[in-house]
């Protein structure tokens, strides 16, 4: 084979690899999704969005209470972890040079390998203990601490991009150092602030290891914040171990109920911030 | 010819090259200033005076640091860390390096070598400035905008896209608002870094006409790389070599009859 035909070998088969690992990876997607339609979506109905569970050996019931549940914590977490680590990577984008800044970094980059289950642990010990009584509110804490080195490091990322000619030209006509961040750089780089945060906030959603024994759950209605709340991940995880086969199918319905709502909330963060926003 | 170096030539001819700097007061007066990158000195004991209602090119190998002493001029060299500055810069006679900066920028605005619109419509370009000085909307706000627009030379060609991104402006109009922007604000004084550099010469074409007729209003500080604009555009024209002001004078004077060997090379093309 001259070399000719050689290189032109190497580079088929090099095309090839790629592709065909290129399409694996999204194969995986649309497996995960063809078992969570074929397995759950029979289970889907009115019901399943309306009612509470039913006792075992009864067939039906839902998981409203647990869809309302999830909500409740990760609103919890959200309204902790995104303001505390958006403008913890305000600072470190804007104001990040030193040792000081290092160091948050540095520990930014620890927490977010920390397994979750010890963000339970954490919340277990500092606030499901003193009140003596599992809660959306110790969940939410938990999943605040996951979602905050997320959100810094991700907004640090997108502030960074921001060309350093944006900051100099709101610097020049007169602005604040703060004036310049809060009208040029932020909105700059909004677009992509925005996705790595609803990003972190599609992970914390589908987390179950910190809330097993922080949130707990509940097979009703919980009447506030400091009671045991039920939520989707933690409910999919129980009914999957369960023995009963209803309970194994409405737990493949839970998980395509988390799925969508984590597509919805990417595709509409996409269409809502896309349109005239120019690329930073 | 040494009277020329370091001292302003700013009333008309014939005697001018040789009138003592009290006879018109100097809009910036640059002196005995030394400026640091942590250990490395950038610039030596440069003294200068810039005219009111003239243009001033500085010229100048690259790294000569004629950019640098331009940003001293408004503290933009406050943005780099290590950045050290020693001297005398004087604003109207106020000591520019020690007033609020916000103010100082205000003052003396700047257009850079790149055209850097904010990612936002043309109209909210322009009345940036406005508005973090305080203005709000409102008619006077858009009569600003649209004023600014006019001196700089664009509104006939953007009058109808006002709420249009920025971003969709070929280069040199980009650069045109820029000019715009920071003439929103009213500055006494406008720098600009290379303000050409990145354009053809159609749009430098352009450019160096808007400054012409600004110059009414407006002192005008450009540092370029491009000889023949400052022999096109500048009353004065100072030249920069390894951070030492050479020779300043005159723009005629520089380009025709340097008193310095170092700008006559340069001048030639023997270097630089």
């Amino acid at each position: 084979m001259s070399r000719h035909h050689w290189r032109g070998f190497i580079n088929a088969l090099m095309f090839g690899l790629t592709a065909i690992c290129a399409l694996a990876a999204v194969f995986v997607l649309f497996w995960i999704l063809g078992f969570l339609v074929v397995n759950g979506g029979r289970s889907l109905s009115l019901s399943f969005f309306t009612q509470l569970p039913k006792p075992p050996g009864e067939l039906g019931g839902g998981m409203a209470n647990a869809m309302v549940g999830s909500f409740e914590i990760v609103l919890i977490a959200s309204a902790i972890g995104v303001p505390i680590g958006f403008l913890g990577g305000t600072y470190l984008a804007e104001f990040g040079n030193g040792t000081f800044p290092f160091l948050i970094r540095y520990t930014a980059d620890l927490l977010n390998g920390v397994p979750s289950i010890v963000m339970g642990l954490f919340a277990y010990a500092v606030v499901v203990r003193p009140m003596h009584r599992f809660s959306a509110l110790a969940g939410g804490i938990a999943l605040s601490v996951i979602l905050i080195p997320t959100t810094i490091r991700t907004t640090e990322q997108f502030l960074r991009a921001v060309p350093q000619m944006l900051r100099e030209g709101a610097l020049a006509l007169g602005a604040s150092r703060w004036k310049s961040i809060t009208t040029v750089v932020v909105p700059a780089a909004l677009r992509g602030v925005a996705t790595g945060i609803l990003l972190g906030i599609g992970r914390i959603a589908g987390e179950a290891a910190p809330l097993l024994f922080t949130s707990f759950s509940n097979q009703f209605w919980s009447r506030s914040l400091a009671q045991p709340t039920a939520s989707l991940p933690v409910m999919i995880f129980s009914y999957a171990i369960s023995p009963y086969a209803d309970w194994h199918r409405q737990a493949w319905a839970a998980g395509l109920v988390l799925l969508a709502v984590m597509l919805l909330l990417n595709i509409g963060a996409r269409l809502v911030l896309s349109p005239g926003a120019p690329r930073s | 010819m040494m009277g020329t170096l370091a001292h302003s030539t700013s009333s008309g001819p014939p005697s001018a090259g040789l009138a003592p700097p009290e006879r018109m007061q100097p809009k910036l007066r640059i002196s005995r200033l030394n400026f640091f990158y942590g250990a490395y000195q950038a610039l030596h004991n440069i003294e200068l005076e810039v005219a009111a209602n003239r243009i001033t090119a500085l010229i100048g190998p690259s790294g000569c640091g004629k950019s640098t002493f331009l940003r001293v001029l408004n503290r933009m060299h406050e943005t780099v860390r290590g950045a050290r500055v020693s001297g005398e810069v004087l604003l109207d006679s106020e000591d520019a390096l020690a007033m609020n900066v916000n103010q100082l920028r205000r003052r003396v605005g700047m257009v850079f070598q790149k055209p850097n619109p904010f990612p936002k419509s043309l109209f909210e370009n322009v009345a940036y400035g406005l508005r973090v000085n305080g203005m709000r909307g409102g008619s006077r706000l858009h009569e600003a905008v649209e004023h600014s627009l006019r001196r700089a030379a664009l509104w006939d060609e953007v009058k109808d896209s006002l709420h249009k991104s920025a971003y969709a402006l070929s280069g040199g109009q980009q650069q045109r608002l820029c000019v715009a922007r920071a003439l929103a604000v009213n500055p006494e004084v406008l720098l600009l870094d290379e303000p050409s550099s990145a354009l053809d010469p159609i749009a430098t074409a352009k450019i160096e006409e808007l400054l012409f007729h600004l110059k009414k209003n407006c002192t005008i500080v450009i540092v370029t790389h491009n000889m023949q604009q400052a022999a096109r555009i500048a009353d004065e024209t100072g030249f920069f070599l390894l951070g030492k002001l050479i020779e300043f004078g005159k723009t005629e004077t520089i380009f025709k009859n340097p008193s310095k060997k170092e700008t006559e090379d340069y001048i030639t093309g023997r270097f630089g």
